[in-house]
């Protein structure tokens, strides 16, 4: 999270923080474990009219944003959701309402997006993983004027009970994305099972879905660079709950480290702990600079954004999870039990570690960035 | 100095990048690795300085030297954006890079910090303009993490002080000219109560400046001897055994490395952590497909990337007071540790050419010597484990080790056998 916030955004921050804490405190979170939506709609719904929904979306559209830059705004919400292992769908939610907006197009369902009565599903990810080097698959195939969809995305998140999927899909040489309404015939919707407590995934199927041409968001054909943006945002919405996640189980533990006793002194006491907690803390510093930078880059659409998206995931996913198994170790047997409530934070970000590409697809991804940038240069 | 007095920003880089573009050369890669390497021969290494010498002068001539620094002093009263901004058009040009760090920070910084009107006025000039250059002086034979306990002795003699003792591990000590020394001024109080700055021109009778030859075969390294060297009163820096107030700042510049404002260097272009890049290293072994090898390329890159973004971050940090001085342990500590590996990864890709090479290995050649080196950065500028120790006691206020030495007379202090190893030629 950024060091200096504007007065602004850090009332939005503390606001989130202080609702999350009430609504969905670690009880509540348990409680929805079991849970087949994984929240509760009405906390949905009041989340929207916090403004959790429109921070990607224009003000002639419906939205707005406090500081003007609606995606960095929206990384202070992220890090509270991950802060507090908070549930329902911020990330899909924001980038398909974003997207609908970029393009003007179904504004009602932007409404009902923005107003959090609806949930769209953002449909990218498909069975092997993108991000390490896979060709998307899912074909959209213009028929007499209508879209014909074949294909698979997995694992995709709320699309089992979304009520809109934004689905990304191959058109000849290039990408297409359209509006898919979930009770659409030919679209199999299977349910995942989830690491994490709350979030809950799909694997879908579209066999010969057909859908009028006014589905299409954007260009058939000209979506990729949409795809892009659309993809860079959800990353850096992800990243930033994944610092917030970091940032709790470190601080969890280091209070942990003051507290419990051994051999008659606090563990914080011992160097070879000490030294651990300061590679740590090096690790969840690390990770905020990353990610506030990525989204810097992003939102400001510059060129490096890629780099900086690819660096920020490569490090969380594998500084991150190390983190967060360090302060598994650092509990003791304690820290393997479910009673603990250091896994709730865990799960929240290994999800994210595995979801758009791992640490070593985004490897390889920055590696053709350099190996590029260096052709050129 | 505010905004509007300030020369615009924009106004700035576009002078300073018509002047780079027009005035220095490009980088040349091959040459600066070639240094590093420890590959120069000492004409080489002289003539290297002096030209190094030579852009100090020119950036000073052209208004270009101690952006940051007041007027006063020689320099150009802007704000660190102006010289982020300088930084920004520098990439890929030639720049004084063995003049930077410690010459201008820590030792400048140091001076400015707590110099005197008079002390500032006659030596951060001769700095910027090249024809001073300084060094630290702080480690000695029988120990450099404990900084404070320095067994090098200061004596006072009317106006004057006499040095006695032993300095090690300077690199460049035999081309510089000036060093900012640490040195014991009493024995009968507590260590970090009886420590003295002074500033030693490193040419003086009594100063004999003995190089060490370094595992790659780079004589950098050097070890001074100190003789009844004779420094007046007047070139004493703070109070008289007040030398730790300095000495904590001190390690502050230290550890911001290349993150201070003071530093001119280009912001972009050669990975901060290494100085090959593994993409060179992988195209010139032929193994430029192969996902393993692209795997460690992403790696280095990340890592390079994360390591740039944080050290900016703690500078803000510790610059708006989010964070205490003490934060810049935390860049120092990830640095290290992502220097070594970024070391780790050029060796991985060179692969045998890492235990036998000619010239025709391109960059892979001499990685395995490089490798030899890798801990380099995790000692000096203060260990890794060092800022462990900081961040952990300093930032996460964590119980401090036990220490022996906090109140007693430093004489009393007890010292191991290994600590005259080296205090005699
Ligand atoms: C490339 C390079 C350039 C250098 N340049 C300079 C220079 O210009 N000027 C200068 O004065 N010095 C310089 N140094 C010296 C450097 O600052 C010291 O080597 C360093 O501070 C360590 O001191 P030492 O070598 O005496 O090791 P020691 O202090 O003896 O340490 C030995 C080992 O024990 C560990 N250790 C020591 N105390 C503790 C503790 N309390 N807790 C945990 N671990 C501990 C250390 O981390 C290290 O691993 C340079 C060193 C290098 C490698």
């Amino acid at each position: 999270m950024l060091l200096e916030l504007t007065p602004d955004q850090d009332f939005l921050r503390e606001t989130t923080s202080k609702f999350l804490a009430s609504q969905v405190p670690v009880g509540e979170i348990r409680r929805l474990c079991d849970d087949r939506l994984g929240y509760d709609p009405g906390y949905w719904k009041r989340g929207a009219d916090l403004g959790w929904t429109s921070l990607l979306v224009s003000e002639e559209r419906g939205g707005g944003s406090v500081s003007g830059r609606g995606l960095i705004d929206l990384t202070l919400l992220a890090h509270e959701f991950g802060a507090h292992a908070a549930p329902g769908p911020l990330a899909p939610a924001n980038v398909v309402a974003g997207a609908l907006a970029e393009f003007g197009t179904h504004p009602d369902v932007l409404a009902a997006l923005l107003d959090g009565s609806a949930v769209a599903a953002w449909c990218w990810e498909e069975p092997g993983g993108l991000i390490g080097g896979r060709e998307l698959e899912l074909d959209i195939t213009v028929e007499r004027g209508d879209l014909v969809l074949n294909g698979r995305k997995k694992p995709v998140e709320a699309a089992a009970d979304a009520d809109h999927l934004l689905v990304t899909g191959r058109s000849g040489g290039g990408l297409t994305q359209v509006l898919v309404a979930t009770g659409t015939p030919g679209v199999t919707v299977e349910r995942l099972q989830s690491v994490d407590m709350t979030r809950r995934y799909a694997a879908l199927r579209f066999d010969d879905v057909r859908l009028p041409g006014e589905s299409v968001v954007g260009e058939v054909g000209g979506a990729g660079p949409a795809v892009e943006r659309q993809l860079h945002q959800a990353l850096v919405i992800q990243l930033a709950e994944t610092v917030g996640t970091l940032d709790r189980a470190f601080a969890m533990t280091l209070e942990w480290a003051f507290d419990r006793y051994s051999f008659g002194r606090p563990l914080a006491s011992y160097q070879e702990l000490k030294h651990r907690f300061a590679d740590m803390k090096s690790w969840v510093e690390g990770a905020h600079a990353i990610a506030d930078a990525a989204a810097d880059a992003v939102d400001e659409g510059r060129p490096e954004a890629a780099a900086l998206v690819s660096a920020a995931k490569a490090f969380s996913g594998r500084y991150g999870l190390e983190l967060m198994q360090d302060c598994v170790q650092m509990h003791g047997g304690i820290g393997v039990t479910f009673e603990h409530d250091l896994h709730l934070f865990m799960r929240r970000a290994t999800a994210n570690a595995a979801i758009f590409g791992t640490a070593a697809d985004h490897h390889q991804r920055l590696a053709r960035i350099t190996i590029e940038e260096d052709s050129r240069s | 100095m505010t905004a509007d007095t300030a020369e615009d920003l924009d106004r700035f880089r576009q002078r300073a990048g018509a002047w780079i573009r027009s005035n220095l050369r490009p980088l040349d890669h091959a040459a600066l690795a070639a240094a590093t390497a420890g590959e120069l021969d000492e004409e080489e290494e002289l003539a290297a300085i002096q030209h190094e010498r030579q852009l100090m002068r020119m950036m000073f001539d052209a208004g270009f030297a101690g952006i940051t620094i007041s007027p006063e002093y020689g320099g150009q009263g802007l704000t660190p954006a102006h010289q982020q901004a300088f930084n920004e058009e520098l990439s890929g040009f030639e720049h004084p890079s063995r003049l930077m760090v410690p010459n201008l920070s820590p030792c400048a910084a140091v001076l400015l910090d707590f110099g005197t009107e008079e002390q500032k006025k006659t030596h951060i000039p001769a700095i910027l303009k090249g024809e001073e250059l300084w060094m630290q002086l702080l480690s000695e034979p029988s120990g450099g993490s404990d900084v404070a306990g320095a067994l090098t002795t200061a004596v006072r003699d009317g106006d004057e002080w006499v040095l006695n003792g032993s300095k090690i591990w300077t690199t460049g000590a035999w081309w510089s000219d000036w060093g900012l020394c640490l040195a014991r001024t009493n024995w009968d109080v507590p260590k970090h109560r009886g420590l003295t700055v002074f500033m030693l021109p490193l040419h003086r009778d009594g100063v004999d400046v003995h190089r060490i030859e370094m595992i790659n075969g780079s004589k950098e390294f050097c070890q001074e001897f100190l003789t009844d060297v004779r420094v007046p009163d007047t070139d004493r820096i703070g109070e008289v055994d007040k030398g730790w107030t300095v000495g904590t700042r001190w390690m502050f510049h230290e550890r911001m490395l290349y993150n201070s404002p003071l530093i001119t260097m280009p912001a972009f272009g050669r990975p901060a952590t290494s100085s090959v890049s593994p993409v060179e290293v992988a195209r010139d072994r032929g193994r430029l497909d192969d996902p393993l090898v692209r795997d460690l390329i992403g790696e280095a890159a990340m890592l390079d990337l994360v390591g740039s973004r944080l050290q900016q971050r703690i500078a803000q940090g510790v610059r708006t007071g989010h964070l205490s001085d003490q934060g810049a342990a935390i860049a120092r500590l990830f640095g290290g540790v992502a220097g070594a590996r970024a070391r780790t990864i050029t060796f991985q890709i060179a692969g045998e050419a890492g235990a036998a090479w000619s010239q025709h290995d391109g960059a892979a050649a001499g990685r395995g010597t490089d490798f030899l080196m890798r801990q380099a950065g995790c000692i000096g500028g203060g260990t890794t484990e060092m800022a462990r120790n900081v961040v952990s006691e300093r930032v996460l206020g964590m119980p401090r080790e036990r220490s022996v030495d906090r109140d007693v007379p430093f004489r009393e202090v007890p010292r191991g056998p290994s600590s005259d190893a080296r205090s005699r030629a």
